[in-house]
């Protein structure tokens, strides 16, 4: 088996979390398949980087170039491309992330790579020649599925973030820092990175609260809200809500809790009418105490919740808010 | 500005129960039971189609809606004409199934590679399979440049690019220029779809759902279904639930009157 690459994740400076994750996952796969673990990184001035991901790798590849100091998947795609055709690494892993996204099915497809995205689970069965099985969820994590590749040099998964726990524990591998010669020669005209924009700030920071009541798509109408909202009053907390709310316009962009939203960790959070789905999750399962309400037995947010009510909420809401005074 | 935009239909699971049919092993990607689902257009296609409507009525030009899917895609198709889709084109053929993204891509691609367009619009992920696929390797195929996960949208007139934002994680946006034809995949939030009209539904009701299959396509046997798919799936399982959780039962009020008490004793109240 050939190096299993992990391509860094990084933005603004800063490694991403689901880099280390992804390098904790190779390093076990690179132990059962005796293969190099190799970080892929490709920027501008990122010796800093370069230096961290050493310790979690046993090679660095790092690729110099302006084009590169934001991603772009044009340019990375063109990058990636040349290096996986002269390396033939076992396996590619890259995040299944804003980035992993929007470059892995192309690049994919340019080589002619099968891919697996948004993986849970990855492992290979045993022996020489070793095949790749992903685990990933469908039907919004209510089915998950084992899935195989078809037989290849190099297998490409992405990889769910926060699926895959890093530990910082154990000896620094110490790899080496390898620079590679970048391949992008003139300006990529088609696709132009201009600028990050952060979204708008409003008069609440969810994230500071120590209370967070927040609202799934369960609710069904925008007029409904004001139920949620007086719990919120009567436990002293601030209004938050999943994707789809957002998405309705029923709660403003700094309110939504989830991947593309804050991660908040207050002392109590209230899921209302929440089914769960990872990306909600993983923005708020770190909260002390984290309490469901939501009338279908089976909704992952009861595997992450310390409380659960199985029922209507237009019932237990307002019950609720009485028993607390509001 | 024309504009493709492909749509899935999908069942509905939000709020539903799901089993995993006996025989799940032979049909590919679809081995949960159907009865009692409701079927309809996944959530992000629904955008994507909205999206392509605002263009046109900014820019004119023509929508064709796609599918792969088989006849009762037509519900979904019929419904995108009823908003104000031109055309509607529903690819069948018993030789797709068991296609994975890359095969369905491939499919798309064919029947799209000779179209006139200036854009085409997937959504970001399908609501069933939540793949992310299908948009990004089209776009190659056809050999034109993408943007994922597209928040936000602007073009002018009888220019050859268009800015655009994507999401990035948590609230940040990314803003790039794209030149044109191009692909996006359109995130949920980006805009407000329409319901259709009962005018438009009852005009849509006349409109002809053009129907193509391997043959029309030009494609090889080999290039879809299991054959043309580089992915197969081994196995669906509903996920051991190791619910964490603590469920409190009893009526409404029983239930609100113990979580307070655990509120105290937990010092949130």
């Amino acid at each position: 088996m050939g190096e299993i690459f992990v391509l860094a994740e990084h933005r603004q400076g800063e490694l991403r979390d689901v880099t280390f994750e992804m390098l904790g996952k190779g390093q076990e796969l690179a132990a059962t398949l005796d293969a190099p673990l190799v970080a892929v990184l490709l920027g501008h001035n990122v010796d800093g980087l370069a230096t961290e991901l050493a310790k979690h790798a046993n090679l660095v590849l790092v690729i110099e170039d302006e084009q590169l100091e934001h991603f772009n998947s044009a340019a990375y795609q063109q990058v990636l491309a040349r290096m996986i055709t002269e390396r033939k690494p076992g396996l590619v892993l890259m995040g299944h992330t804003s980035y992993g996204m929007d470059l892995a099915p192309s690049l994919a497809t340019q080589l002619d790579l099968p891919l697996v995205t948004d993986c849970v689970g990855l492992e290979f069965e045993d022996g020489p020649g070793a095949q790749p099985l992903a685990v990933r969820e469908m039907y919004g994590g209510k089915v998950s599925a084992k899935v195989a590749f078809s037989q290849a040099g190099t297998y490409m998964a992405t990889a769910r973030q926060a699926a895959f726990p890093f530990e910082e524990e154990g000896e620094p591998l110490g790899g080496e820092v390898v620079a590679v010669d970048s391949p992008l020669t003139d300006e990529i005209e088609y696709r132009k990175f201009l600028e990050y924009v952060e979204a708008a700030v409003g008069d609440v920071d969810i994230t500071q609260a120590d209370v967070v009541v927040a609202v799934g798509r369960g609710i069904k109408e925008g007029e409904n809200m004001a139920l949620v909202e007086k719990l919120a009053e009567a436990l002293g907390g601030v209004l938050a809500g999943s994707r789809p709310v957002v998405d309705a316009g029923w709660l403003p962009p700094d309110r939504q809790v989830g991947q593309s939203g804050k991660t908040v960790k207050p002392r109590l959070f209230v899921a209302v009418g929440i089914s769960g789905a990872s990306q909600h999750v993983v923005g708020m399962k770190a909260s002390s105490t984290i309490v469901a309400i939501n009338k279908d037995p089976d909704a992952p947010i009861f595997k992450v919740a310390h409380y659960g009510i199985v029922d209507d909420l237009f019932k237990v809401v307002p019950a609720l808010t009485a028993q607390l005074g509001g | 500005m024309d504009i493709v935009v492909c749509v899935k239909h999908v069942p509905d699971t939000t709020e539903a129960e799901i089993a995993i049919r006996d025989d799940a092993g032979q049909l590919g990607w679809h081995g949960i039971k159907r009865e009692g689902l409701v079927f309809d257009i996944s959530e992000a296609d629904n955008y994507a189609v909205e999206e392509a409507l605002v263009l046109k009525e900014e820019f004119d030009g023509a929508i064709t809606v796609l599918t792969v899917g088989p006849e009762g895609a037509d519900e979904t198709l019929r419904m995108c004409l009823a908003k104000g889709a031109d055309q509607a084109v529903r690819l069948t053929d018993e030789r797709f199934e068991g296609s994975d993204s890359f095969a369905t891509a491939r499919i798309l691609s064919e029947a799209i590679k000779d179209m006139d367009y200036d854009l085409v619009l997937t959504g970001v992920q399908a609501d069933d399979d939540g793949a992310a696929q299908v948009g990004v390797t089209l776009a190659e195929m056809l050999g034109i440049p993408h943007a994922a996960l597209v928040v936000s949208t602007e073009a002018e007139e009888d220019e050859d690019k268009m800015t655009v934002h994507r999401e990035l994680e948590g609230g940040l946006h990314e803003v790039l220029e794209i030149e044109l034809p191009a692909l996006l995949t359109i995130q949920t939030g980006i805009n407000e779809p329409r319901y259709a009209s009962i005018f438009g539904i009852r005009k849509a009701m006349k409109k002809k759902i053009e129907v193509l299959d391997l043959d029309d396509l030009e494609l090889a046997e080999e290039a879809v279904g299991e054959a043309g798919s580089k992915t197969s799936l081994v196995k669906l399982f509903i996920p051991m639930v190791t619910a964490k959780a603590t469920i409190l039962e009893g009526s409404p009020e029983q239930v609100s009157s113990e979580l307070v008490t655990i509120f105290k004793n937990e010092g949130v109240v």
